[in-house]
């Protein structure tokens, strides 16, 4: 019985029930307390727990999931093709914007975390916060951080940026519809990106594009900022 | 081959190179970050056709959040070092997003409409 429990296809199958069941009851409440991720892993954790089984065994068990992680990294690539568009003619300013945001967001984790005089793991896992959960996690796993706090971190920033940024972009006067949806999807990744759709179709567009971009930036900046901080 | 697998393969493809490269400058970059760049750089050039990956890129794409649980899960040995530093944590993903928002805003919003 126990080996039946500890089985890959018996820790896969809780994997994909926990996450069905998360889909679910989303499709019901729609809220983002509701986050099918977020019911999914509470419910996940509360499964191995009844079960007795720790979480080196998990993981080991679902490996097979999280290492789609990778391939999936590298389909943003078609998704940032089909997107591109939309810098065109403002390239450089565009792009400007990204680096600048990538380094402030990193510096600014990793100023208040040192302010506080956190250990190390805990800005490693945070340095890209703002990233799409599968990039973030790239980061945050080559530079030694906790991969559960970046998820955490990464979710919570997704949700705080989407509740924001609409209301804190007209508070400091952005105008224009790209730099909105830019400073969404920079800021507050895939989460964001669904704001800035109810904003409107060029906004959640640009959105969906700086995703990409912010993803790329911030994988450079980080091992660039760690030369200098660790 | 599917058309699926057919895109499955050179996403692989890019995937393994953009490992190898990262191994070369010692881990410096994460290895899918940079296939995902010779990727998107392949399509602008087109030396691979948008069609041969779509399928396989949007499957992936959309499917993606299963893949964050298994590091999710790890909350149930992370929770402790989380509780501990609970304070600067929520602080830094606060002010990091707001700065986040307001700079790429703010320096993007005279150049474009």
């Amino acid at each position: 019985m126990r080996q039946l429990i500890t089985s890959e296809p018996f820790l896969i199958f809780i994997t994909i029930a926990c996450y069905y069941i998360g889909c679910k009851i989303n499709n019901r409440f729609h809220k983002a307390i509701t986050n099918p991720m977020l019911i999914a892993i509470v419910l996940l954790i509360a499964t191995l727990s009844i079960l007795d089984i720790d979480y080196e065994t998990y993981e080991q068990g679902s490996h097979i999931i999280s290492l789609l992680l990778g391939p999936t990294v590298v389909a943003l690539g078609y998704l940032l093709h089909k997107q591109i568009k939309y810098i065109r003619g403002n390239e450089k300013a565009i792009l400007t914007a990204i680096g600048v945001g990538s380094v402030v967001g990193v510096l600014s984790v990793v100023g208040i975390c040192m302010l506080f005089g956190c250990p190390e793991e805990i800005w490693l896992s945070m340095e890209p916060k703002s990233v799409t959960m599968p990039i973030a996690l790239g980061i945050s796993g080559r530079s030694g951080g906790l991969l559960a706090l970046t998820a955490v971190v990464v979710f919570v920033c997704g949700v705080f940026g989407s509740i924001i940024g609409p209301w804190l972009l007209r508070k400091v006067g952005v105008k224009s519809r790209v730099a909105q949806g830019l400073a969404m999807g920079a800021a507050a990744h895939g989460v964001g990106t669904g704001e800035a759709m109810k904003m409107g179709q060029l906004e959640g567009a640009v959105a969906g594009m700086a995703i990409g971009l912010m993803g790329i930036a911030t994988a450079i900046v980080v091992p660039i900022v760690e030369i200098f901080i660790k | 081959m599917t058309q699926g697998l057919k895109g499955f393969f050179i996403i692989v493809i890019f995937w393994f190179v953009g490992e190898a490269i990262s191994m070369l400058m010692q881990n410096f970059l994460p290895g899918n970050v940079i296939g995902m760049v010779l990727m998107f750089a392949s399509l602008q050039k087109g030396w691979i056709r948008e069609e041969s990956v779509s399928a396989a890129s949007e499957f992936l794409a959309k499917n993606m959040t299963i893949m964050f649980l298994p590091p999710g899960v790890g909350l149930m040995v992370a929770y402790e070092i989380l509780g501990k530093h609970w304070l600067p944590i929520t602080l830094a993903t606060i002010l990091s997003t707001m700065l986040v928002l307001v700079i790429v805003g703010k320096m993007s919003d005279k150049k474009t409409k």
